[in-house]
Parts: C-alpha cells; sequence; structure tokens
C-alpha cells in the first residue's frame, strides 16, 4: 500500500533561452523504483533536482502529495532522500557527526539503531567516529546512501547511485534499493545498464525534447 | 515618425533657449530670464542638471520594479528591461554628478561639499557601480537576472534612509533645502513663467528620450540574446 | 522552526571551531587595522567626532572580512545543496544570520575595548544610549551582510564583490550610527537621540523583513 502520489505537471526547464526539456508530464503512485535514462547533459540531474524542490521549473508544476494530502514546500525536504555524485557532506566532521547534526537541522532526533543498522549495512560502522575527508570516494558515496535512507523518506532520488562504488558496493545497493522500494517510490536517473535494470518503468528524456 | 521630429524640435529648442536667453533685472521680453539672487547667470545650468538628476532616479525606480517584475514572473524579457533602464541610469547619474559639481564650483565655490543631494546621488552612484560589477561577475542568465533582481530591490529599500538622515548630518546647500535661506525654492516663485516653461519643456524632453532610448535598449538586448542563442543551436 | 535554525547555527559553531576560517582572518583584520589607524595618528589628538567615524571603519571593514564566510563557505564547499536537501530557507537564513550576529558582536565587543584603551576621545558619556547604539547598529550590519553574503555566494566572484555590494547597503546605517556613537560620547539623553535610533530600528525591521523574504529567490538555483 503507498500513500506518496507525485505528479509532475507539463514542466519545461530553459537554462537562460536554451530548452532543456518541453511540456513534460507523468505521475507516480505506485511503489517501485522508476528510471530516467536519457544523454549526458540531457538534463537528468536537472530534472531530479526539480523534483526535489531544489532547482524550480521555467513553467509547469510538480505537486507531492502524502496520504492524499499536499505537501508544502518548506516541509517537502523531510520527505525527500537524495544521492548524487555532486552531493557534498561536511568533511570536517565524522560521519556520526554528521548524521546527527543533519537529524538536528531538519528538527527530529537522530534514530541510532537506523543510524547503525545502515552503516553496518554499508560497512562504515568501524570508521562512523573518523573525519570524513579521510574517506575513500566509495566510502563518501556510501555514506550518502545513509544520508538519504536515514530520515526514511518516501520519495528517494538516486542520481548516478552506483559512481565511485565497487561491485560489492554495488551489490549491496542494489539490495537496499530493492528493499526500500516495498514501501517507497524511488527515482534512479541513469546511464548505467545494471542500474536500469532495477526499474520497473522507464521515463526517456528524449521523448520530452522538442527540436 | 512625427514624434521624433517633434521630439528633436523640443529639445534643440529646450537647449537654444536655455543656453542663448539673457538674464536681466527685471524681465520685460518674453525671452528674458529673472535675476535670482544666489544663482546668478549660472541658473542656467538647471534647464541641463535637474533633467538629468531626475531621470537617473526615474531609471533607478524602473530599474527596481522591473526586477520586481522578474522575480514574480521569472520573465528575462523583464530582467532586460531592467538593465537597459540602469545603463541609462548609470549615464544619467554621472551627467548629474557632473553638471552638478561644475555648478557647485561657481555657486559654492567647490567641486564638492557633501551638500545632502551630492551625497544622496554618490550613493546611487555607488549603489548603480555595485549593480553592474554583480551583473559582470556571474554567468548564467537566470541568476544573474535572479540575484541582480534581489540587489536591485535591497538598494532601493535603503533610499528614504538617504532621504531622512541626510539632511541630519551635512547642511543643505542645494537651493530648496531646509535650511537654505538665501535662494529658497527655485521652482516654486524664484522663477517667472518663461523660465518655468523651458524648464518643464526641458523635463518632458529629456523624459521622453530617455523612454525612446530605454525602449530600443531593451528591445536590442533581447533580440541579441535570441541571436546568440540561434548561433548555440 | 528556532531549535532547527539553532541547530544550523551548532553545526556551524562547531564547524568554526575546528577550521578557524573567519575568526582567524576577523582577528587578524581588527589587530591590523587598528595599528594602522594608531600609527597614522601618531602623537596627534584627535577629535572625538573622528574617533567615533575611525570606530565604526574600523567595524565595516573587519565585518567584510569574515561576514561572507557564512555562505561562501557552504559554496566553495558544494554543501549548499546538502543544505537544500535538510532545510527549508527560512531555518538556513535564520541559522546564517545567528552565526553572523554573535560574531558581529564578539568582534565588536573587542573592538570597543580596543578603542577605550588605545583612543583618548573613546569616552562614553551617556553608556546605555551607547549601548543601545551598539546593538541595533551591530543587529543592522548582520542582517545586511547576511543577505548580501548569500547574495555573493551564488556570484562565483567572492572576496572583492562583498564590499562592494554591502558598502551601499550599509551607509546609512554606518552613518546613523556613527552619529549616535558621537552622541553617546556627548553625553547626550535619549530624547535627543530618538531620531537617530528610529531610523536604526526602521532599518533593522525593514531589512530583516526584507532579507527573509528575498532570501528563497537567492538560494534556489
Amino acid at each position: 500500500m503507498n500513500n506518496y502520489f507525485l505528479h509532475v505537471k507539463n514542466i519545461s526547464k530553459f537554462f537562460g533561452r536554451r530548452l532543456i526539456f518541453k511540456d513534460m508530464t507523468f505521475e507516480i503512485n505506485n511503489n517501485g523504483i522508476i528510471g530516467i535514462s536519457g544523454d549526458n547533459g540531457s538534463g537528468k540531474s536537472t530534472l531530479v533536482k526539480i523534483i526535489a524542490g531544489i532547482t524550480s521549473p521555467s513553467s509547469g508544476e510538480i505537486v507531492h502529495q502524502d496520504r492524499g494530502k499536499e505537501i508544502i514546500p518548506e516541509k517537502l525536504h523531510n520527505y525527500i532522500g537524495f544521492v548524487s555524485p555532486y552531493l557534498v557532506l561536511y568533511e570536517e566532521f565524522s560521519a556520526y557527526e554528521n548524521l546527527s547534526f543533519f537529524s538536528n537541522i531538519r528538527g527530529i532526533k537522530l534514530n541510532i539503531e537506523r543510524a547503525d543498522f545502515l552503516l553496518e549495512k554499508l560497512l562504515l560502522f568501524k570508521r562512523k567516529d573518523d573525519l570524513v575527508k579521510t574517506y575513500s570516494s566509495g566510502m563518501k558515496q556510501r555514506l550518502k546512501f545513509i544520508f538519504a535512507l536515514i530520515h526514511n523518506p518516501s520519495l528517494i532520488i538516486l542520481d548516478e547511485p552506483t559512481s565511485n562504488l565497487d561491485s560489492s558496493g554495488k551489490d549491496t545497493v542494489y539490495q537496499l534499493v530493492e528493499n526500500e522500494s516495498k514501501s517507497n517510490i524511488i527515482i534512479i536517473a541513469s546511464n548505467e545498464q545494471s542500474d536500469l535494470n532495477l526499474c520497473q518503468r522507464e521515463i526517456k528524456l528524449q521523448d520530452f525534447k522538442l527540436s | 515618425m512625427a514624434w521624433k521630429i517633434f521630439l528633436f524640435l523640443l529639445l534643440a529648442f529646450v537647449s537654444v533657449a536655455g543656453i542663448a536667453f539673457p538674464i536681466v533685472p527685471v524681465p520685460t521680453k518674453w525671452y528674458e530670464f529673472p535675476f535670482i539672487p544666489g544663482l546668478k547667470e549660472n541658473a542656467k545650468i538647471i534647464f541641463f542638471h535637474v533633467p538629468t538628476a531626475w531621470l537617473s532616479v526615474v531609471a533607478f525606480f524602473m530599474s527596481t520594479i522591473y526586477s520586481f517584475k522578474y522575480l514574480r514572473k521569472k520573465n528575462l524579457d523583464d530582467d532586460a528591461k531592467s538593465y537597459a533602464a540602469a545603463q541609462l541610469g548609470i549615464i544619467f547619474c554621472i551627467l548629474a554628478t557632473i553638471t552638478g559639481a561644475v555648478w557647485a564650483k561657481f555657486a559654492w565655490g567647490s567641486f564638492w561639499s557633501w551638500d545632502p543631494r551630492q551625497t544622496s546621488i554618490f550613493a546611487l552612484l555607488l549603489i548603480y557601480g555595485a549593480w553592474f560589477a554583480l551583473r559582470s561577475s556571474i554567468e548564467s542568465e537566470e541568476k544573474r537576472a535572479t540575484l541582480s533582481s534581489v540587489y536591485a530591490i535591497i538598494a532601493f529599500l535603503t533610499v528614504p534612509f538617504f532621504v531622512f538622515i541626510m539632511p541630519r548630518i551635512m547642511k543643505g546647500l542645494h537651493p530648496g533645502s531646509a535650511d537654505d535661506t538665501n535662494s529658497g525654492p527655485v521652482i516654486d516663485f524664484k522663477m517667472n513663467a518663461n523660465m518655468e516653461l523651458i524648464f518643464f519643456l526641458s523635463l518632458i524632453g529629456f523624459t521622453i528620450l530617455y523612454f525612446w532610448m530605454w525602449n530600443i535598449g531593451y528591445k536590442s538586448i533581447i533580440y541579441r540574446d535570441k541571436i546568440n542563442k540561434q548561433y548555440r543551436g | 522552526m528556532n531549535a532547527k535554525a539553532y541547530a544550523l547555527y551548532l553545526k556551524d559553531f562547531r564547524s568554526e571551531i575546528r577550521t578557524r576560517y573567519a575568526v582567524n582572518s576577523l582577528a587578524m583584520f581588527v589587530l591590523v587595522a587598528t595599528s594602522v589607524i594608531l600609527f597614522s595618528i601618531g602623537n596627534e589628538t584627535i577629535t572625538q567626532s573622528l574617533t567615533a567615524g575611525l570606530f565604526w571603519v574600523v567595524i565595516f571593514f573587519s565585518a567584510m572580512s569574515g561576514l561572507s564566510r557564512a555562505f561562501v563557505s557552504e559554496e566553495e564547499r558544494g554543501t549548499s545543496l546538502t543544505l537544500q536537501l535538510i532545510a527549508a530557507p527560512s531555518t538556513i537564513f535564520s541559522g546564517k544570520l545567528l552565526f553572523n550576529i554573535v560574531l558581529v558582536f564578539c568582534m565588536n565587543i573587542v573592538i570597543t575595548l580596543l578603542y577605550s584603551a588605545l583612543f583618548d576621545g573613546f569616552v562614553i558619556k551617556n553608556l546605555a544610549l551607547f549601548i543601545a547604539a551598539f546593538f541595533f547598529g551591530n543587529a543592522g550590519l548582520a542582517i545586511a551582510s547576511t543577505i548580501i553574503a548569500a547574495i555573493i555566494s551564488k556570484a562565483g566572484a567572492k572576496g572583492t564583490l562583498y564590499p562592494v555590494l554591502s558598502f551601499p547597503i550599509l551607509l546609512p546605517l554606518i552613518l546613523t550610527s556613527v552619529q549616535l556613537t558621537l552622541m553617546s560620547f556627548e553625553g547626550a539623553s535619549f530624547i535627543e537621540a530618538k531620531f537617530e535610533l528610529a531610523i536604526i530600528i526602521c532599518y533593522d525591521v525593514i531589512m530583516l523583513t526584507a532579507s527573509y523574504l528575498l532570501f528563497d529567490f537567492v538560494w534556489k538555483d
């Protein structure tokens, strides 16, 4: 049973006067994994940022609903988990400090059990008190998954989720994603075939390019 | 077309009249200006100085209005209008500062004396300068439009403070200042009818000229953007 | 709402303790600026109005050297996206403002102590008025410089642009604060200073309201 509903209504995005995509409309109302594919520079990242409410579309609107009630933009961030290569965590803090600061700024108490479970799962538990600047890029990527999942979001957006990850890391992530997809909506923006194989439905950005 | 000829004739008349009409103690003929104590012969610069100062304020005001519009509608054309207004505004602002300084040299003895209005026009010049510095540092068109709109609105909010605090801090020398004793409000009763007529004609003429230039200015910015976009594909 | 902003402030505070990015440059700036002024004065005695002016000159430039860090450091490290994902814009502005207010007050208490120790003209006759001017002046300084810092952090050109953009906005505030500081030196009463105090409080309120309303536009891409 799902309770989250995402409706993308006629959105277009221009950078300056250059068109990225036009009149995009789709709905997501079932739990599961949705893929977004497109060439490099086709606007995948822009689209997921618009869905996450970080970037505003040039026209059109996005409606997020939770249990039939619309979520106001000021509260949206607590429903969304986001992973991407351009996301950066605070390097001068340890993994644990990062997670606890983030929870406090969200205004919720850090769920220590869940944090420990995720740290364990993503093989970071032993390093949780080390500063993030001592981490390798793969470890940072794994930490971003914890950052995205710690507050039990209903809409999880993964932009190139497996970049910088080794094959065992990928397997862990895929397993985690499948697990989360049972109760939540997951959107994956990627060109990796192995990422897209997880998806039940695929949105191709080429379909929204007008000449 | 007709209005362009009219504008040309109007500005030509104002320029000739403003410079050539003589100032006499007791004006009798229609082309003679009265003698204003404290301003003397250099009173004539009023026909050119006041319109430039007026337009630098009008341009700033328009720039802010279009900034506000841009933030509401996110239409880049509004940003072009705001930018075109500010481009003209800074030109008029510089002209007002220079004509004012020249006038000040002859009327008050020095080019610059931090009279409230001199300070205000200097602050306006600083705002324009900062605004262009901000714009030139941003690559992305939308970001540039958004950030400069926000800055324009914040800068606009400081204007009332200048109006209120300046006269408290420094002495006014301008005609019409609160503590002005010698020449009083010039426009109200020191000018005679024909001087007032030419003054207002000049104000109207320069204002029309400004709106014309602004119209051409923002259209050319929009066309240039469109051409650039086509080349980029 | 306030608890979240406070949590963000705590994060910045802890980060500042670890990196000491703003504090070090601020402290050095105050020291350098004050000593340059002292050297250039030499043995001359300067008037009180000049002392009041120089006091705010140091405050302005020190603020310019440190207050942009709040947003520029997030933008430089690429963590502004992270912040966008965990907090509403109003929370972020409140948190950053709180951090800057604390920084401005600490810095200016140090500057005030330095001035009262080193300048003969720095004699406060009406302490209550000085504290009022100090409080509202610094609040205004922190508010205006926080929103300008947000603008320049998004603008790409960092250091040099900050004082250029801030000066015209802060000019009315600084002129009024200089006036009020001078009045407190001369021992003026609150009634004599009510016009300047009203101006400075209006400035704080207007800037605070405008900053909150406009910050959304600056913050969102």
